[in-house]
């Protein structure tokens, strides 16, 4: 089972710690698995660094889920090899991985008392009477339960349940963690507020996390890396910021934020929204199908007509939208596209918001104007 | 080569997989050996012997007197109306009960289905014993039937067809009656609630409404109910006082009295090809999950 | 009164009044369902030779006429031994079938469930006969442990269906919990699993208990010489004369499938911690 490994308390803190070096990289390489003629994983291969915090993040179907049952070992891939650390774990079976999971249902045993099942992990490896209360506590502690060892299963909340997957998942100091969409049964504020809580956890504890959700606001928030995953394939893996201002493709541009996409073209070594050469930042995908991504967060509307030094798109209002703290305006511009624009709702805008049929100028700034490839992936 | 290296495992992998499914359907070994051993083999074995005559060599002619002698083809319609009519009873007695059960509140439900399962769960044996007590000349039914002046003579209603029905049905009744309960719980009361707010009366409600939607129940509980009463043995035979006599007797006797294995497995063949031919009928209708459960 | 009669019973409105025939057509029903069952009670405790209700004068004698026959008891003792050897055999293997089952993706799950359930479509005079030639051979007629074996694969499909239908409400997620946090399959499967099939179990081990305690036809080949069932010296005697003893033995066994139908309900209860 598991190694013993030095512990390290502050005096008087129950509460769990691990070094980062003791956390493993994982290397996954050249996974594929078929059900029939459906590909679930497609040759994936990826490496996850001793204690990131990784997301695999994807629609569903995509395969993030699959993936991550390779990883703990109840799906068998096709071929492929995967190592935690430097032990090739393939053809390990789920027992021996030593990894900590949650799964999205909690899958808490509810014929055991909290501390029984956060004491499981431990009665499985042997561990003295003793030591285990001492750990359960000490892990119940972590997630900000200490003192419920005694409660029923049934008797938690919602994010009550989740705390104690949790604590379960961590007490046997397990240097990997595996998360299947532990949020998406709880309601929008407590998962915004686990969503910091695990983040700290992982900063506290320094185990390498793979994290699985479809929610990508989720993903931005808590990852180091996110890697988009669709059609059993891996469409980008970068940080969250890159992913965001520079999409790989038009499917992580669209998958992540919100866009909408215009056809462009290029005429030498211009590249033209209609006549017009755009001045954009990044680079030009090289791609039969050139789009411009339009965040609706970075189309800026003029009120004195086109910018000098930005592109500019003159267009007429369709719709608008007034959300309160923003509104979104739908704009037609003269080729019959359509751009979405959303802006704060400030001083002069409280009271005197475009109409529908006025003619607007839109700007973008170059540094916001990206191009991506906007081929189907 | 360079394609091996890209399927790095894949033998490995593969056994292992093997192995595990191995693994796991061999939990379900020792139910089949045992089924096997002493159901499949014994019961191959008697369709065999069904086509050895009596000189020992390969003949049809078990099945051969089974159509041609006049009471081994009586013996097979006295079968079948023993099963069409006690299905029928069971339908027309267990619908409405069933019905009514599905209309308390749970509490009450709850003690009901107690009451239709209580016969259920006592032995077979005891039941008919009962039945055969009740229903004797100097027995409770005359008894009390005299005494409210139904009839005058004491009535011959058992060791006949009328006693092996009554039996029967009183046996058979929980068969129909949980399968179709099921399937009038799980219907959802707005439906009805629905039929009447478009115009339908009561009547109209229930006959276009409700009682389809409890078609596939009541169909997995008479087939359940006829499969049943093709084959039986021990309430026909304590009730008929000889003068019922379905399939499963004529095979008993021929092998207790007569020994005769060729013409007893012959018969059994037509009755397991019989409820067979009937359960592939249901398939086309039914799930066999369904039938087992109820009908849902 | 008059007001239940006429208030709505049904979302169409029909009226408790409209319904009378229904209540007093089901009460009717009822009664007659249960009273055969229970009428051998007080007719046990009869004095008379002729089964007679309500009984004249009471007696055990019947019983005594049971407890005093070494015969009886030889049958008793070797259906309860049967039962309880066909619960304790069919429990278990009927379990493993039915997770081996659930969990496997074999392409050929369904044909080995519908092999599982084949003791309950084949008529049982089948059965019997068949099982009574193969003994012959095997040399294990009119022995205890032929007879556990033919009961254990009559009660299979109930067992198989009962923890089958079980696991597939179960949710599997936990299982893999366990086997996440440490666990083998089969410590997670006892550890985990079992604990919350418990009802599942209980009333399949009771299925398993009643279908032999209960059996009659295969036990008429089967059993005999040493080892006559209960039921087959019951039946015999049903055919030959109607013995008051054996109300006497019917009652008994009512008592004894009421006690372990409530051993079932206090072992199944699911526990909490």
């Amino acid at each position: 089972m598991a190694p013993a490994r030095a512990r390290h308390h502050t005096p008087g803190d129950h509460t769990l710690t691990t070094q980062a070096t003791e956390a493993l990289p994982i290397s996954i390489s050249n996974i594929t698995k078929t059900y029939g003629p459906v590909n679930a994983l497609d040759d994936v291969s990826l490496e996850v660094k001793s204690g990131e915090f990784l997301t695999l993040l994807g629609p569903s179907g995509s395969g993030k889920t699959t993936l991550l049952m390779v990883l703990a070992g109840f799906t068998r891939p096709d071929c492929g090899s995967l190592k935690f650390g430097d032990d090739e774990v393939i053809r390990k079976p789920p027992h021996l991985r030593d990894v900590g999971m949650t799964f999205q249902s909690y899958a808490l045993f509810p014929h055991m008392t909290v501390a029984g099942n956060v004491g499981y992990p431990l009665r499985l490896r042997k561990v003295p009477k003793s030591e285990i209360a001492e750990r359960v506590e000490g892990a119940l502690e972590t997630v900000q339960l200490g003192g419920y060892g005694d409660r029923r299963i049934d008797q938690l909340s919602g994010g009550q349940k989740q705390r104690v997957a949790v604590a379960r998942a961590i007490v046997f100091e397990p240097r990997i963690l595996l998360m299947d969409e532990p949020l998406s049964a709880l309601d929008k504020k407590l998962r915004d507020q686990m969503q910091i809580e695990l983040r700290h956890l992982h900063e506290q504890l320094g185990m390498t996390t793979v994290y699985v959700t479809h929610d990508q606001r989720e993903a931005l928030t808590m990852s180091d890396r996110i890697a988009v995953v669709n059609h059993g394939r891996i469409m980008q893996l970068s940080t969250p910021r890159d992913l965001y201002e520079r999409p790989a493709n038009r499917f992580v541009a669209d998958f992540i934020g919100e866009s909408t996409f215009l056809a462009v073209n290029r005429a030498g070594t211009d590249v033209r929204y209609g006549e017009t050469p755009l001045r954009y930042s990044g680079d030009v995908p090289d791609t039969p199908d050139l789009q411009l991504m339009i965040r609706p967060e970075r189309v800026l509307l003029s009120d004195t007509g086109p910018v000098e030094g930005a592109n500019n798109f003159p267009a007429t209002a369709s719709d608008v939208v007034y959300q309160g703290d923003s509104f979104l305006l739908h704009a037609r511009l003269q080729d019959g596209q359509q751009i979405v624009m959303r802006g704060a709702v400030r001083g002069d805008r409280a009271t005197s918001l475009p109409e529908p049929g006025d003619q607007v100028t839109l700007t973008m700034a170059p540094e916001d104007t990206v191009l991506i490839d906007g081929r189907e992936v | 080569m360079a394609t091996t290296a890209l399927r790095p495992n894949e033998a490995g992998l593969r056994t292992d997989g093997r192995l595990e499914r191995l693994r796991l359907f061999g939990l379900s070994s020792p139910a089949m050996l045992l089924i096997l051993i002493i159901l499949v083999i014994p019961v191959g074995w008697l369709f065999y012997v069904s086509f050895i005559g009596a000189n020992g060599e390969f003949s049809l002619e078990n099945y051969e007197r089974m159509i041609k002698r006049k009471s081994y083809m009586r013996i097979f319609i006295t079968t079948f109306q023993v099963s069409v009519l006690t299905t029928g009873l069971c339908i027309l007695i267990g619908y409405p009960l069933a019905y009514f059960m599905s209309q308390l509140p749970n509490r009450l439900a709850n003690i009901c289905l107690i009451t239709v399962l209580l016969p259920f769960w006592t032995s077979l044996l005891v039941r008919t014993y009962a039945w055969l007590v009740l229903l004797q000349k100097q027995g409770l039914v005359n008894q009390w039937a005299m005494n409210l002046g139904l009839w005058d003579e004491p009535l011959k209603i058992v060791h006949n067809m009328t006693g092996t029905l009554i039996g029967m049905v009183h046996i058979m009744l929980p068969f129909l009656i949980l399968p179709v309960y099921g399937a009038m719980k799980a219907i959802d009361r707005d439906y009805l609630k629905a039929a009447s707010n478009l115009g339908a009366n009561p009547r109209t409600a229930f006959w276009t409404v409700f009682f389809p939607l409890t078609t596939p129940g009541l169909f997995a509980g008479a087939l359940m109910v006829f499969i049943l009463c093709l084959g039986f043995f021990v309430t026909p035979a304590v009730l008929g006082g000889g003068k019922v006599i379905m399939v499963s007797m004529k095979i008993v006797s021929n092998i207790e009295l007569f020994v005769n294995w060729g013409a007893a497995s012959a018969m059994g063949v037509v009755l397991l090809i019989m409820t067979l031919v009937i359960l592939w009928i249901a398939s086309r209708f039914l799930r066999l999950d369904q039938i087992t459960s109820g009908g849902h | 009164m008059a007001s239940w009669l006429k208030s709505p019973a049904s979302e169409t409105q029909v009226t408790h009044g409209q319904r009378l025939w229904l209540y007093v057509f089901a009460v009717i029903t009822m009664i007659l369902l249960v009273l055969p069952t229970l009428i051998v009670i007080p007719m046990s405790f009869s004095d008379s030779q002729y089964l007679e209700f309500p009984p004249d004068t009471w007696s055990t004698r019947w019983y005594d006429n049971f407890f005093g026959s070494e015969e009886w008891m030889q049958a008793a003792r070797t259906s309860l031994q049967t039962a309880v050897l066909t619960m304790l055999v069919a429990t278990p293997v009927g379990i493993a079938a039915a997770y081996g089952l659930h969990t496997s993706n074999v392409p050929f799950v369904r044909m080995a469930f519908v092999m599982m359930l084949t003791p309950m479509m084949v008529p049982l005079v089948l059965v019997a006969i068949g099982a009574f030639y193969a003994y012959v051979q095997l040399n294990i007629l009119y022995t205890v442990t032929g007879l556990v074996l033919a009961h254990t694969v009559l009660a299979l499909p109930l067992v198989v269906i009962v923890s089958g239908s079980a696991l597939k409400g179960y949710d599997m997620s936990q299982e893999q919990a366990a086997r996440s946090l440490g666990a083998p399959r089969w410590i997670a499967f006892f550890t985990v699993t079992l604990p919350q099939i418990r009802f599942a179990v209980v009333t399949s081990a009771l299925l398993a208990f009643l279908t032999s305690f209960d059996e009659v036809v295969v036990a008429m080949f089967i059993s005999g010489g040493d080892n006559p069932t209960l039921t087959r010296n019951m039946f015999n005697a049903l055919r030959d004369q109607i013995d008051p003893t054996i109300a006497a033995i019917s009652t008994l066994m009512i008592f004894v499938t009421t006690v372990m139908m409530i051993l079932a309900q206090i072992f199944g209860q699911q526990n909490k911690p």
